[in-house]
């Protein structure tokens, strides 16, 4: 039956002529697609590959058969075999006359070669003749062959033949001649940044197909520096409103539809113009409403409208009514049978519970419907919602099921991004020290060669250093719960080399601490580790360093070391190890069991993993020695610029030249997590009284102005050498800590709070919010084991307040008042990194009495990484101070050099100009800086108007009234 | 923008691949070998939306859609509407079943030069051309008209021609 249907196409095909192809080519297609295996259709294709070889390079083909030997060996090519033997014959082709061949020419060439191939060179001649061809489908043919294949160098080569064209008379070559100028702009912004006025003149084209093809390029140079262009709100907002109200030909209607396509465009422009502008953003109303109620909901492409409007209606200024209308489409989503509705239902309310965030309350139950559908999109993007909207009092809940799900997967990728995740959200909402190491645990059990080795250091740090909170008791019951948790997973086999590592440093640092196992069992336990995981090197060296640890602590303790059997031929092992760092660590440890009590809690003093070390640069105290020498004829010290290959010393103490510290010469007496630790020096240099080397790492915040931070701490090091421990608090976990909009890490989340600067207004608007999403309560009727997890997703901070946790509670009166209110202003201050300057010049505003007293940042121009998540319950200040590195910014030269590329403006003395981010989505500025900004906008609006009409762009005939109030 | 447009049958043999950055041959394979992995073990009435980070780079969305034998893939990154690239998707089938009448598989195969210049009416250098079925029907005739007109002259024999004219 199959076959008759083939014959028949056959011979439908032959009649078809210039489609029509040989019997050769048919019987290739047709063999393939009854090849079996793989191998198969490989033979197959290799045999034809053969005979195309053969049968190219013959004299005099007639030019049908060579067009039907380029479409063969574009066919085998997208089956996965090379055909670039054939590629010249192609570039060959482009050069005929023949409309058809050449089509077929440019068709091969532009699926074959890339831009940077070297063939192109012989093209590009024939696309610049193309270009000026009288025949406009050659000139389509061209145009699509310069979208792929002409690169940066011979943009120049074709621009102004592609200029020239927008001024065509067939529309579609307008169009396409713009969609040419976009794709030059992606690959090389520069090169056409002089025709930018050409894309705004096009936007007035007679002909609408035209104009909607501007918007593509007009979104992407908007969506890169939105203030240049607010003058075409007015236009953009009268286009939608035409568009919507079906004032375009009747052939631009998409199911019933008045061009789609073109409302998205403009609903996603207007979304970046509104950001943060609230005047912008009112003249948008009105047309954003009518939308919002004619579109008809029915229809996919309506749908996918009014999707486009939530988002829009989400970036802009809010506008109540228009949330109200966004809330209603939202729950139609949701409440659909289609599975992209609900997605997008689920995407939209990620987008508005920033802004009103008691809508997420309404639809709880939808939404544990998704978090529960097989549909994995779905629930993926479920979960990110949910992350969203985690808080203190949901976090549990929110984590296990991300912890549960990223076990049931395979998907690599996703795998890692959901334990980023969970460790995320661990840190910021922990509610009990005892949970945030089970799901710690968790994590690492299961992702844990996923997750960012930083992680790891992180929580080594977190352990060690407990939550700065001066409560000793709590922080060793920590330690003692993560050591018997410990102790626990140890034995299960495979564990992750990360999560080894961790619990070996764990292990050693406070395995006997509490006194509770004893030396020899914990011991035995790390030889267990380094024997069972033999291959992995880090492991082993974190097991023998830990073995010396507990060595150490023992010995300082005065009691007699029993080396265990294994322990020793373990050691004896080592020291003949391969690597020398292995081997050396050996040594070490039999050096220091030999050493007495007094030596040995010098070189090892217990728990001393957080106290800071100061380094003696010059190493003065080998001065006499030095002289001594020198007297004695010893040659001078050479300084290191004079030679090379030599260890650099001074660069010992930075953290990045952990190469340097792994296998230069060690000064260090035994290994600690790299990162977050700080590198231990020999005992004479160890003066406790002396002010210490601040070696933090903030967080593992994965921004890059946090890299920025790391350097700026430690070049503030040299010049303050201090950490402080007191005064450090937790480093997580305040109750009411609850909008996503708050993380500093995730500054996609920051940017859409709603752009507002009204920070007042925004703050009321939050706080009510909040109350009566805490207020109310879930009450349907629906299974008890749904409506349990509902309420503990949904369910208000009411709840947290019954729990015992730890000592997180006390903050939470103080602040949770202090969070709301400054919500929005910190997001603002967060999102706009430029505002540093800000808190230099600025008297408090009210925002900053709130409860916690300021820590005297600018004074102590510190950096206190554990701000950096208390930032944000802090007073504005302290959120710069997080931002910025913390050190003070003004005192730290290299610092303000990190800022040296932002517009000067910031030193305005009026504390209320905050300059527009250069980043196109944060444009946060308050209504003072939104005239500032928008200062020279009105003139120039002018100037372009004035331009536009010289050209003369006049409405068509064709569609009188279409483009005439834009312009009027 | 959209990044690649893919057709491919149920079982996984590719019928098109068009990616609007340049891929490698390979590199194609393996996309197409990796999409239609995804796209197998998905169950029927899930969405059709794909977040496609692990395979196409960050910000990369998958839209497919499932007709008989084939599948149809569009690739594109967060400046497109999901729901939009999939009444995309069916503009080009559309125009694929007006083009061909009832379009199958078999079409696909043999005429892959004119489903070629149908989804280069369709999406240009990335972006959306066109999106009106009617309108790329009418562009394609008039294509291949001309082509046909071109063809017979260059195509006959220039001494055959030559003879004619005398």
């Amino acid at each position: 039956m199959e076959q008759l249907k083939t014959i028949g196409r056959e011979l439908a095909m032959g009649s078809q002529g210039g489609f029509g192809q040989s019997k050769e080519f048919l019987d290739l297609v047709k063999s393939i697609g009854e090849a079996r295996s793989k191998a198969e259709e490989d033979r197959i294709v290799l045999h034809e590959i053969e005979t195309l070889k053969r049968r190219i390079a013959e004299p005099d083909i007639p030019k049908r058969k060579m067009k039907e030997y380029i479409i063969r060996l574009v066919y085998v090519e997208m089956l996965g075999h090379d055909a670039s033997f054939g590629y010249i014959h192609a570039v060959k082709m482009t050069h005929d006359d023949s409309l058809l061949l050449k089509r077929t020419g440019y068709l091969a060439v532009t699926l074959f070669l890339n831009e940077d191939h070297d063939l192109i060179i012989l093209i590009v001649n024939t696309i610049q003749k193309d270009l000026r061809s009288d025949n406009y489908l050659v000139v389509c043919a061209a145009l699509n062959a310069v979208c792929r294949l002409i690169n940066e160098e011979t943009i120049p080569a074709v621009l102004p033949q592609v200029v020239e064209l927008l001024g065509h008379t067939k529309e579609g070559v307008r169009k396409k001649a713009i969609m040419a100028l976009h794709r030059f702009y992606h690959k090389s912004p520069s090169s056409v940044s002089h025709l930018v006025s050409n894309f705004r003149k096009r936007l007035c084209d007679n002909d609408p197909g035209v104009m909607g093809a501007t918007l593509c390029p007009l979104f992407d140079l908007i969506s890169v520096d939105v203030n240049s262009y607010k003058d075409l709100v007015v236009s953009f907002v009268s286009i939608l409103k035409q568009v919507a109200e079906r004032r375009l030909p009747k052939g631009y209607d998409y199911h019933q539809m008045p061009a789609p396509f073109i409302q998205i465009r403009l609903l996603k422009i207007l979304a970046l113009l509104g950001s943060g502008d609230k005047l912008a953003s009112e003249s948008m109303y009105t047309v954003i409403g009518d939308i919002f109620r004619k579109c008809d909901s029915l229809s996919n492409i309506g749908n996918a409208v009014l999707y486009e409007c939530i988002c829009c209606v989400s970036s802009i200024y809010p506008n109540p009514k228009l949330l109200e209308s966004a809330a209603e489409v939202i729950s139609r989503f949701l409440k659909s049978d289609s599975h992209n509705l609900k997605y997008l239902g689920i995407d939209a309310l990620g987008r508005l519970i920033k802004i009103s965030p008691e809508i997420a309350e309404q639809h709880q139950l939808a939404v544990i419907d998704c978090l529960e559908d097989p549909d994995d999109t779905l629930k993926r993007k479920t979960f990110e919602l949910l992350y969203k909207m985690t808080k203190s009092s949901n976090v549990e809940v929110i984590v296990n099921r991300m912890i549960d799900y990223m076990i049931s997967i395979n998907d690599n990728h996703f795998k890692t991004y959901i334990a980023s995740r969970c460790v995320e959200l661990a840190e910021q909402f922990a509610p009990s020290n005892h949970w945030f190491i089970q799901t710690m645990n968790k994590v690492f059990e299961h992702a844990g060669d996923l997750v960012n080795i930083k992680v790891a250091h992180n929580l080594m740090r977190l352990i060690a250093e407990g939550f700065g909170e001066d409560d000793d008791a709590a922080d060793s019951q920590l330690r003692s719960s993560a050591v018997e948790s410990y102790l626990l997973i140890i034995g299960e086999p495979k564990l992750p080399s990360v999560f080894l590592q961790v619990i070996c440093w764990v292990l050693g640092e406070y395995g006997t601490a509490d006194g509770k196992y004893s030396a020899s069992y914990i011991t035995g336990k790390l030889c267990d580790v380094a024997e069972a995981y033999s291959n992995d090197e880090t492991v082993k060296v974190y097991a023998v360093t830990a073995l010396m640890k507990i060595y150490a602590f023992e010995i300082a303790a005065g009691r007699k070391v029993d080396m265990l059997d294994e322990c020793q031929s373990l050691v004896e092992e080592l020291s003949a190890s391969h690597s020398t760092d292995l081997q050396q660590r050996a040594y070490e440890l039999q050096a220091v069991i030999s050493l007495d009590a007094r030596a040995v809690e010098s070189i090892m003093p217990s728990d001393a993993s957080c106290e800071d070390i100061e380094i003696d640069e010059n190493l003065s105290f080998l001065n006499s020695y030095v002289q001594q020498a020198l007297e004695n004829g010893a040659q001078p010290y050479i300084p290191e610029s004079e030679r090379s290959g030599m260890l650099n010393i001074s660069n010992f103490r930075s953290q990045d030249q952990l190469e340097v510290s792994m296998h230069g010469l060690r000064f260090e007496a035994y290994e600690l997590p790299k990162p977050p630790v700080p590198s231990r020096i020999p005992p004479p240099l160890l003066a406790p009284s002396a002010e210490l080397v601040p070696v933090s790492e903030p967080s593992y915040s994965r921004e890059t102005h946090q890299v920025a931070t790391v350097t700026s701490v430690s070049d503030a090091g040299s010049l303050e050498l201090k950490l402080r421990l007191d005064g450090v608090q937790r480093k997580w976990g305040k109750p009411t800590y609850s909008s996503p909009a708050s993380s500093t890490s995730n500054s996609s989340s920051q940017n859409t709070v709603n752009g507002t600067t009204q920070v007042d207004g925004a703050g009321n608007v939050n706080s009510k919010a909040r109350t009566t999403y805490d207020s109310r309560r879930p009450q349907v009727e629906i299974s008890p084991e749904k409506q349990k997890l509902a309420a503990s997703l949904f369910g208000g901070p009411s709840q947290t307040e019954k729990r015992p946790t730890s000592a997180s509670h006390k903050v939470a009166k103080a602040s949770s008042h202090a969070a709301e209110k400054s919500q929005a202003p910190k997001a603002v201050v967060v999102s706009n990194e430029v505002t540093v300057e800000k808190t230099n010049h600025q008297p408090p505003p009210d925002l900053l009495d709130l409860g916690e007293p300021t820590v005297a940042t600018s004074s102590a121009p510190l950096v206190d990484p554990f701000k950096q998540l208390e930032g944000l319950l802090d007073t504005t200040q302290v959120t710069s101070t997080v931002n910025h590195g913390a050190v003070g910014a003004t005192e730290s030269p290299d610092i303000i050099s990190l800022y040296a590329n932002t517009p000067a403006s910031v030193q305005s003395s009026s504390a209320e100009i905050s300059v527009p981010a250069n980043k196109d989505d944060i444009n946060v500025t308050s209504t003072l800086a939104t005239q500032f900004t928008k200062g020279p906008n009105p003139k120039d609006a002018l100037e372009k108007d004035a331009l536009v009409r010289q050209l003369g762009v006049t409405p068509s005939s064709q569609n009188p009234n279409l483009f005439r109030d834009l312009l009027g | 923008m959209i990044r690649s447009v893919m057709v491919m049958n149920t079982q996984g043999k590719p019928r098109l691949a068009k990616f609007y950055d340049f891929q490698p041959v390979e590199k194609q394979q393996e996309l197409i070998r990796s999409v239609f992995g995804v796209l197998c073990s998905r169950a029927e009435n899930v969405s059709n939306f794909l977040e496609t980070d692990s395979i196409f780079g960050p910000d990369s969305r998958l839209v497919y859609k499932h007709y008989a034998t084939l599948y149809f893939v569009l690739v594109f990154d967060s400046s497109e509407n999901e729901l939009a690239m999939l009444d995309l998707i069916q503009v080009f089938v559309e125009t694929l079943d007006k083009c061909f009448k009832n379009v199958c598989e078999l079409d696909l195969v043999f005429n892959y030069c004119k489903m070629h210049t149908i989804i280069d009416e369709i999406i240009f250098g990335g972006q959306v051309l066109e999106t009106s079925s009617t309108e790329v029907m009418k562009a394609i005739e008039e294509i291949s008209k001309l082509e046909t007109a071109s063809n017979s002259i260059s195509l006959v024999p220039k001494s055959v021609s030559g003879w004619r004219t005398r």
